[in-house]
């Protein structure tokens, strides 16, 4: 096994080994998914604390049900409900959350680097589920795992990341996992989302502002969502986006023969992506939601089983509840 | 009467680097004499420092600090702040006045120079704000702010906020004869930017602010200062661009001149994690910019060595990186500091102490120098002194400093105010 995970903060600090031990363990709760009964016996009795300081649908869900599925309780600290707004510090709601003795704390906050000033702070557990405008290490294991699967593997792949890509953690994580696996990237979006410092993140990447030149050759396509938020600064407008960045059916074609879409959701269809292309073969969007459960899965099994508890439980599909 | 016996005195106003005695009565330096030469009896109530090994300086001076009183006790006093600066080698202190309320008129002047007088361990030379409130708009009381004892203006903490402020502001201190500070700083450049843009801040997703953000503002600045023939500092500098502008103004004339922290020489934003102990404003700058910040304290572009000590009360820091307020102390580790730059033979130790000395002093228009009828204000230190920096036991209330655990070479040894011993560190 690879040298143990204390936290999960971050892709750039895990190694290529770490990695594909992680996709491995991943493999037997793909599986699990199509099981009727799909409930584990393996974390029963252990928490899941989930803190998602910043709003979130799907990270949050997936994470709960994959604690659940593997027959762990959750604490749920949301946004909203959050003492943060009632002026509470994170380290201290961090501190009162690790104070209830969960096993482990997934973490989503607006702040890059939120989720490692808090694991310095505490001794449980932290996975990073989204830092701000830093790391989804999450989002990038499953879309790794999706993309392992369909093409049987991942290694010195043409990948081709559309969007906003400054303000992008999606982007970030997957440039550095794919990265260690020896893919080659083009990043495309409007110029001031694409500063030239990303060509530093990894070895063999590079910037193209035109959709159609950035296209050519990729293996995978990574659509990014456009966060809307981010368009007033400065003002793009919306059909210019449209126009120059969405990905088309003629513009796909570009791309080798049975190039890969994915898309981390949420997806605005019509704005960054044509339906078509969203609905089409080539679109892995459902399989990436359904692989989120099961990197979900091997992730928390991974950081909180421990010792004998762990080898029997896992694959016994139907242990008792 | 006070002896420092066998120092090695550096004094760069008069060009001084010899083993010399000093005899300081009262609170002036009295007599100056070769080391070998008999002692004169010491007179039945004299001290005596032993300065052998060590370096005798005129008394450092810190164009640039926060000493957060009044308003901002629970990070630092007046009393805690300049018994760091003592510790730190530094016999005059300037604080900015960002303080709550703002200095911006002579009632708040006179009240942190009576403070001063009661508890402090060094000069205070406070520094006064430009405009009322530093909200930018109409001018302080700035020649009430004078005759109370401020030795410049300043709004840091912000920008001058326009040019049309500047120009008044320098057209009224020319007449004054009081230098202008400004805290040079596009302010849409910056808007929600937490540290200098490039490699670094692109991996860690931390929204960066380009070098121009300050060289943009240094161009303003300069233009406005031939406009009025005011005397203009550039305070924390930290990017070639901007030096670039300050030594083409130089060359021409102008009375321009600038400082450089410590921890803008030391680190740059690569060292940059998240921890909000190396989130300060002006950010950490590129190792390039750092590189040119270098060969401008060796070749006189830069005229100051300032600390922007700037402290922070622990909970305050303890945050998100892009919710911490920016500042970082920096009294007790500027000299160990800028020794490591000496030891690394890109700093001349002259020119060090002429960073420290006479270079700030010229900025305030004042002279420095070990002479006989000069205040006793002197800096002792050690050039190869072993130690390590703990924040925990710094004099300053706060320990939000990059430098905690630090190992070092060379300390000040003891630091000697208007002729009395205000620091003595023990071998």
């Amino acid at each position: 096994m690879a040298e143990r995970l204390r936290d999960l903060l971050s892709i750039e600090e895990l190694t290529a080994a770490q990695i594909a031990f992680l996709l491995d363990e991943a493999k037997p709760f793909q599986e699990f998914q199509r099981y009727p009964l799909k409930k584990l016996a393996t974390l029963r009795g252990k928490t899941v604390a989930l803190a998602f300081f910043e709003a979130s649908t799907r990270t949050r869900i997936s994470f709960a049900t994959a604690a659940s599925r593997l027959g762990a309780d959750t604490m749920n600290l949301q946004a909203e409900s959050s003492s943060l707004k009632k002026g509470e510090s994170l380290l201290d709601t961090a501190r009162t959350l690790d104070a209830m003795k969960p096993d482990c704390i997934v973490m989503r906050h607006s702040s890059s680097g939120a989720a490692d000033f808090v694991a310095r702070h505490l001794d449980i557990p932290v996975i990073n589920a989204g830092d701000g405008t830093h790391e989804h290490p999450t989002q990038a294991l499953l879309d790794a795992l999706t993309i392992r699967d369909r093409r049987g593997s991942m290694e010195n792949l043409n990948v081709t990341i559309i969007g906003d890509i400054l303000h992008s953690r999606v982007a970030r994580s997957n440039l550095h996992l794919l990265g260690k696996f020896g893919c080659r990237f083009t990043l495309c979006g409007p110029p001031m989302w694409l500063p030239r410092e990303f060509e530093c993140l990894g070895k063999q990447i590079r910037r193209s502002s035109r959709v159609e030149d950035a296209l050519e050759g990729a293996d995978a396509v990574i659509v990014l969502r456009v966060q809307q938020e981010r368009l007033h600064e400065p003002a793009l407008p919306l059909d210019e986006y449209i126009l120059l960045y969405q990905l088309t059916p003629e513009r796909l074609k570009i791309a080798r023969p049975g190039a890969l879409v994915l898309h981390p959701g949420p997806m605005i269809r019509g704005l960054e992506i044509d339906p078509a292309v969203a609905d089409g073969p080539q679109s892995c969007v459902l399989e990436q939601v359904t692989n989120g459960l099961a990197v979900r899965m091997a992730i928390l099994f991974v950081m909180i089983a421990t010792g004998s508890e762990t080898d029997d439980a896992k694959g016994s599909a139907h242990a008792a509840h | 009467m006070l002896l420092i016996k066998n120092g090695r005195v550096i004094d760069p106003a008069r060009g001084t680097d010899a083993k010399l005695n000093i005899w300081v009565d009262g609170d002036r330096i009295a007599r100056i004499g070769p080391a070998e030469a008999p002692e004169r009896p010491a007179s039945p109530n004299g001290q005596t420092l032993d300065a052998t090994g060590l370096v005798v300086a005129p008394g450092f001076i810190d164009l640039h600090c926060h000493l957060r009183e009044p308003g901002g006790e629970s990070s630092e006093t007046v009393e805690t702040g300049t018994r760091a600066a003592a510790r730190g080698g530094f016999t005059a202190v300037c604080p900015m006045p960002n303080t709550r309320p703002v200095n911006d008129n002579a009632s708040v002047t006179r009240a942190v120079m009576e403070r001063a007088a009661a508890v402090a361990s060094t000069r205070v030379w406070p520094i006064g704000a430009v405009s009322l409130g530093s909200r930018g708009e109409a001018l302080a009381e700035i020649g009430a702010m004078q005759k109370a004892g401020i030795v410049a203006v300043s709004d840091d903490g912000r920008p001058i906020a326009s040019a049309k402020l500047l120009r008044q502001v320098m057209d009224y201190c020319r007449a004054l004869d009081l230098p202008v500070i400004d805290h040079c700083e596009d302010a849409s450049l910056f808007a929600g930017a937490v540290m200098r843009e490039g490699r670094q801040s692109v991996r860690l997703g931390l929204r960066g602010m380009p070098a121009a953000t300050e060289s943009i503002a240094v161009a303003r600045d300069i233009q406005v200062t031939e406009l009025t023939g005011c005397r203009f500092h550039v305070a924390h500098l930290s990017s070639r661009a901007s030096l670039d502008l300050v030594r083409t103004a130089k060359k021409r004339g102008l009375q321009v001149s600038c400082e450089v922290t410590p921890h803008h020489f030391t680190l740059c934003d690569e060292d940059v994690v998240y921890d909000a102990r190396f989130k300060m404003n002006p950010p950490l700058t590129s190792s390039e910019d750092r590189t040119a910040l270098i060969e401008g304290l060796a070749d006189g572009a830069v005229d100051s060595i300032a600390t922007d000590h700037a402290p922070h009360e622990a909970a305050t820091k303890e945050v998100e990186f892009d919710r911490a307020p920016f500042g970082v102390t920096g009294f007790e580790t500027a000299l160990a500091l800028a020794l490591e730059l000496v030891h690394s033979g890109r700093l001349s130790l002259v020119r060090m102490v002429e960073l420290f000395t006479t270079g700030p002093a010229r900025v305030l228009g004042r002279k420095r120098s070990i002479a006989p009828g000069e205040p006793a204000d002197l800096t002792l230190f050690s050039t190869d002194q072993p130690w390590t920096f703990h924040a925990k036991e710094s004099a300053s209330k706060s320990t939000n400093t990059p430098f905690d655990g630090r190992k070092f070479r060379g300390a000040p040894m003891a630091t000697v105010v208007a002729g009395r011993i205000m620091y003595r560190r023990d071998a």
